[in-house]
């Protein structure tokens, strides 16, 4: 009798385990996410930092986003408007988005047009200060057509059209909460901008300015059964190597975001067994910017000036020259600025354009190996001959290169490399860090941005977000050369102006077919690779950790890495 | 006495102000952006438009003009509206310094941090004083003894290593190894019963002991050697004399004299538990005053940088103030009228 009780009881159990468990809302308790970059606001719009976007992305949606392999998926609408589906007009001049209909923002109200079109009026008021606006960009109008349509018109015709709404950059903001936020006030609304009301799988229950944040699951979330987290403690600030330890090594967190970790110490912390490293490559390219003008400080006002005309009156004493810029490339073991700086989070790029994948081009691979010899060639054959020193001259010029790039451990060991790798090809190298908030920020008064470009080399990454690369390829035409009198404000910083690449462009913006799209930014990205226009490194990656007993994690570069939060639970 | 607290505070005033406006200009002066960590994504005329929202096209008289304003009259009346339900003047529209990373308003986040920096900071330093007393006066008075090279030794290590190794050693061989604390301080954990006054102890005990030891060892070396510069007085001998017991010369007659240069110091150093330890804070990620000082600086947050680091002028003036009281009330041969 014993015996058949108890293999009743087991088979009750093994049955009960065996059979489909409902996962229920909240049933899997606090899941703990460590970013050592502490946010500082939860409106998306005021700050356009990355570890803000990220924090605001579990409350705030938009109508669509991209999934781990960069494809668009719909979020809050139907459907992905097309050309095909109609969505998209054949002019390709406006797009109407469908919104799910039921959706309900975490008070208990629906989610309407309206709110999108507010969303809008919110970020293009000009005394906003929005940090978004360049994906609300060429818009002639934005109208709700009924309470689940919206209808963005716009300006010009758009090949692709799925800047606004899309991604974690551009979510819907509720109209009836920020209705008395817009212009000059938005700065004043701490409530609404801390505790913003979202459609997402949380809503935050506690906002401690750049420390922590509380979320609680949405009570009224699409999903009935998600997300498994009840509760999400958002924690910020420290290093990014005792984010690592905490989730790899004590097991205290369950994410760590964007690990820029020494990888020989990030894979030791790894053996612990208690955590797993994730990466994801998005579109960011290290890259080394040549400058095609004089930066001599003896120039004074038309340093690093273009002056155009003919052969480009200012050019660079040695830069200008085709063969070194290309011996410079060569002479680089970009396998090595890998293994040494970046691990699992970087891959040898030749390309600027090296994702998503339809667009990376094959054609300029001779930079994957390092061919020292050549590149020496190259410079015989140029007459920069070598001098007591071993550094190359010719006609009283040495090779001698100021290269520039922000303060980061791993960005200076990089300068150290390339420094020996160039010594061998007889260039001598200066080496100089500026710091991150000096490099990269906009000071018009400051020497030492990277948009002045007062150096021979710079070097920092770049990327585009979104999947198309039509923007980013058009940050190399003529008219968007740095200079004095856009206030160093375009982004083409090596000066470099080819008529042709502009007709490139130019075409690009008119072109809708995927196809013809595909061949023109691969013509662009080759037309700048094999002049050497920009020296490209490393394709990098995020990398970020998680702890072993959460599943359903899908890292992301093209959108928020908690983009698909809400199917996360524990095992 | 009261006429010269009087007259040290008049004086105090335009040295605040003088040292306000050298903050302000520095800050302003320094090749910062506060749109420079923003991604790449990010183009320049929008970088151009958010600076000027947060008002960085006016002119530098203009802003410092606002800021002071801002921080000397709308804040304290802030204070009395919000604090005790008194309001003078329009209190709804009025502008308060507004920090340009989380556009709230600055002192709201000061008000925020500064129990847990007291809390960390401040216990450190007490704990630091009541460890440096009488490792000071032992060692003071048994020179050259095992127990005094073993304090110097210790001394000297907690002095010369920074907080931010000893800080990361804890970690490893506390959190890591033997797991017996988080390394990760948790600031939402709220006291409310015995089993979370034992987290919150836990959490306190790694950053509470490395700044603490830091602290400690600091003072022992001053307690010591104002001890052994007592010992050799002529009114020591004297109470010998008089035939008093070791024990009633030393912690008596020593220990207040002795006590004197000792106590205006850890008058000084009260500023700077306000100012938080602000690696120690970064390392074990406590949200106090120093860490959302460097997040400030790191960010070109300026109003905040600004009025934070007012703020600690404001404390130094007045704590200096204050160890010149106390130092003419424990020695009676100091008078100041």
């Amino acid at each position: 009798m014993k015996y058949i009780i108890s293999t009743l009881l087991t088979l009750a159990l093994a049955v009960g385990i065996a059979s489909p468990v409902q996962a229920k809302r909240g049933s899997d308790g606090q899941l703990n996410l460590l970013y050592w970059q502490a946010p500082s606001t939860m409106n998306p719009n005021l700050s356009g930092g990355t570890k803000e976007l990220e924090a605001s992305s579990v409350v705030l949606e938009p109508l669509g986003r991209y999934d781990e392999n960069g494809n668009l998926l719909p979020w809050l609408a139907v459907e992905i408007p097309t050309v095909e589906n109609g969505g998209v007009a054949k002019d390709l001049t406006s797009i109407t988005w469908k919104i799910k209909k039921g959706i309900k923002w975490s008070d208990g109200s629906a989610l309407t047009a309206d709110d999108a079109v507010f969303t809008y009026e919110y970020c293009t008021n000009p005394d906003t200060g929005c940090t978004a606006t360049n994906y609300y960009k060429d818009i002639q109008s934005v109208k709700a057509l009924d309470s689940n349509t919206v209808k963005i018109t716009f300006t010009v015709a758009k090949p692709f059209p799925y800047a606004t709404f899309v991604g974690y950059n551009s979510p819907i903001l509720q109209k009836a909460q920020f209705d008395g936020c817009q212009g000059a006030k938005a700065q004043e609304c701490n409530e609404q901008n801390f505790y913003p009301i979202g459609t997402g799988p949380f809503k935050v229950v506690d906002f401690k300015p750049n420390d922590v944040i509380v979320f609680e699951a949405n009570p009224n979330y699409r999903d009935a059964s998600k997300p498994a987290f009840g509760k999400l403690v958002f924690k910020g600030g420290g290093d990014a190597t005792s984010a690592a330890r905490a989730v790899l090594e004590t097991g205290e967190m369950d994410y760590a975001w964007n690990l820029q970790v020494e990888p020989e110490i990030l894979s030791k912390m790894a053996q612990a067994g208690k955590g797993t490293v994730v990466s994801a490559f998005g579109t960011a390219v290290e890259r080394l910017m040549v400058n095609f003008t004089n930066p001599d400080p003896a120039l004074g006002e038309i340093r690093s000036e273009y002056i155009g005309g003919s052969n480009n009156r200012n050019a660079h004493p040695f830069l200008a020259e085709y063969n070194v810029r290309r011996a410079l490339s060569l002479a680089i073991d970009r396998q090595i600025l890998v293994d040494a700086g970046y691990g699992q989070a970087g891959k040898i790029s030749c390309n600027v354009l090296p994702a998503p994948a339809i667009y990376a081009s094959s054609a300029n691979d001779e930079c994957k190996t390092q061919n020292v010899a050549e590149a020496n060639n190259l410079l015989d054959a140029a007459g920069w001959k070598r001098g007591s020193d071993g550094i190359r001259e010719k006609d009283g010029i040495r090779l001698s290169i100021l290269y520039q790039t922000s303060t980061n451990s791993v960005r200076q060991a990089t300068q150290a490399f390339i420094k020996e790798m160039w010594k061998q090809i007889g260039v001598e190298t200066e080496l100089r860090n500026i710091s991150a908030s000096v490099f990269f920020g906009g000071d018009v008064g400051s020497p030492d941005t990277y948009q002045k470009f007062f150096a021979d080399i710079e070097m920092y990454t770049n990327t585009f977000s979104g999947t198309d690369p039509e923007t980013y390829m058009s940050n190399w035409t003529c008219k968007e050369m740095a200079q004095k009198r856009n206030k160093w404000g375009g982004n083409n910083m090596p000066r470099w102006c080819n008529p042709a690449y502009d007709a490139l462009s130019a075409k690009m913006a008119k072109t809708a077919a995927l196809k013809d799209r595909i061949s023109l930014a691969k013509e662009m990205n080759d037309m700048l690779m094999q002049d050497y226009a920009m020296i490209p490194l490393i394709h990098r990656g995020g990398v970020s950790a998680h702890s072993n007993t959460i599943s359903g994690v899908r890292m992301n570069e093209w959108d928020s890495e908690l983009w698909n939060i809400a199917d996360w639970t524990r095992k | 006495m009261i006429h010269y607290i009087f007259r040290r505070t008049l004086i105090a005033v335009p040295t605040l102000l003088v040292i306000s406006f050298i903050i302000f200009a520095i800050l302003d002066l320094a090749p910062n952006d506060p749109t420079g960590n923003l991604p790449m994504t990010v183009p320049p005329e929008v970088r151009a438009k958010i600076r000027s929202s947060l008002g960085l096209d006016e002119p530098m008289h203009i802003r410092f003009g606002l800021w002071l304003v801002q921080f000397f009259i709308n804040e304290p009346l802030n204070l009395m509206h919000e604090g005790f339900g008194i309001s003078i003047g329009d209190a709804e529209n009025r502008t308060r310094v507004i920090s340009w990373a989380t556009r709230s308003p600055v002192v709201d986040l000061i008000i925020q941090r500064t129990p847990q920096t007291l809390w960390v900071v401040g216990l450190s330093y007490l704990f630091g004083i009541l460890i440096a007393i009488p490792i000071g006066i032992v060692s003071a008075y048994r020179q050259y003894s095992w127990f005094d090279q073993v304090g110097t030794f210790v001394s000297m290590v907690g002095f010369s290593v920074p907080t931010f190794f000893t800080g990361i050693v804890a970690i490893i061989i506390f959190s890591v190894q033997l797991r017996w604390f988080p390394m990760i301080y948790d600031t939402t954990l709220v006291v409310d019963s015995w089993q979370n006054f034992v987290s919150q102890v836990k959490q306190m005990i790694m950053p509470v002991s490395v700044l603490s030891l830091y602290n400690a060892s600091q003072l022992s070396r001053f307690m010591r050697a104002s001890i052994l510069d007592n010992l050799n007085l002529d009114y020591v001998r004297t109470a010998r004399a008089k035939g008093r017991s070791e024990r009633v010369v030393l912690l008596i007659h020593v220990l207040r004299n002795s006590l004197i240069p000792v106590v205006t110091l850890i008058a000084l150093g009260i500023p700077t538990i306000f100012s938080g330890a602000i690696i120690t804070e970064q390392i074990f990620r406590v949200n106090g005053l120093g860490q959302l000082l460097i997040i400030a600086i790191e960010g070109a947050d300026i109003p905040l940088v600004q009025t934070l680091t007012f703020i600690f002028a404001v404390l130094i003036v007045f704590f200096n103030l204050i160890a010149d009281v106390v130092y003419g009330i424990l020695d009676p041969r100091i008078r100041y009228d």
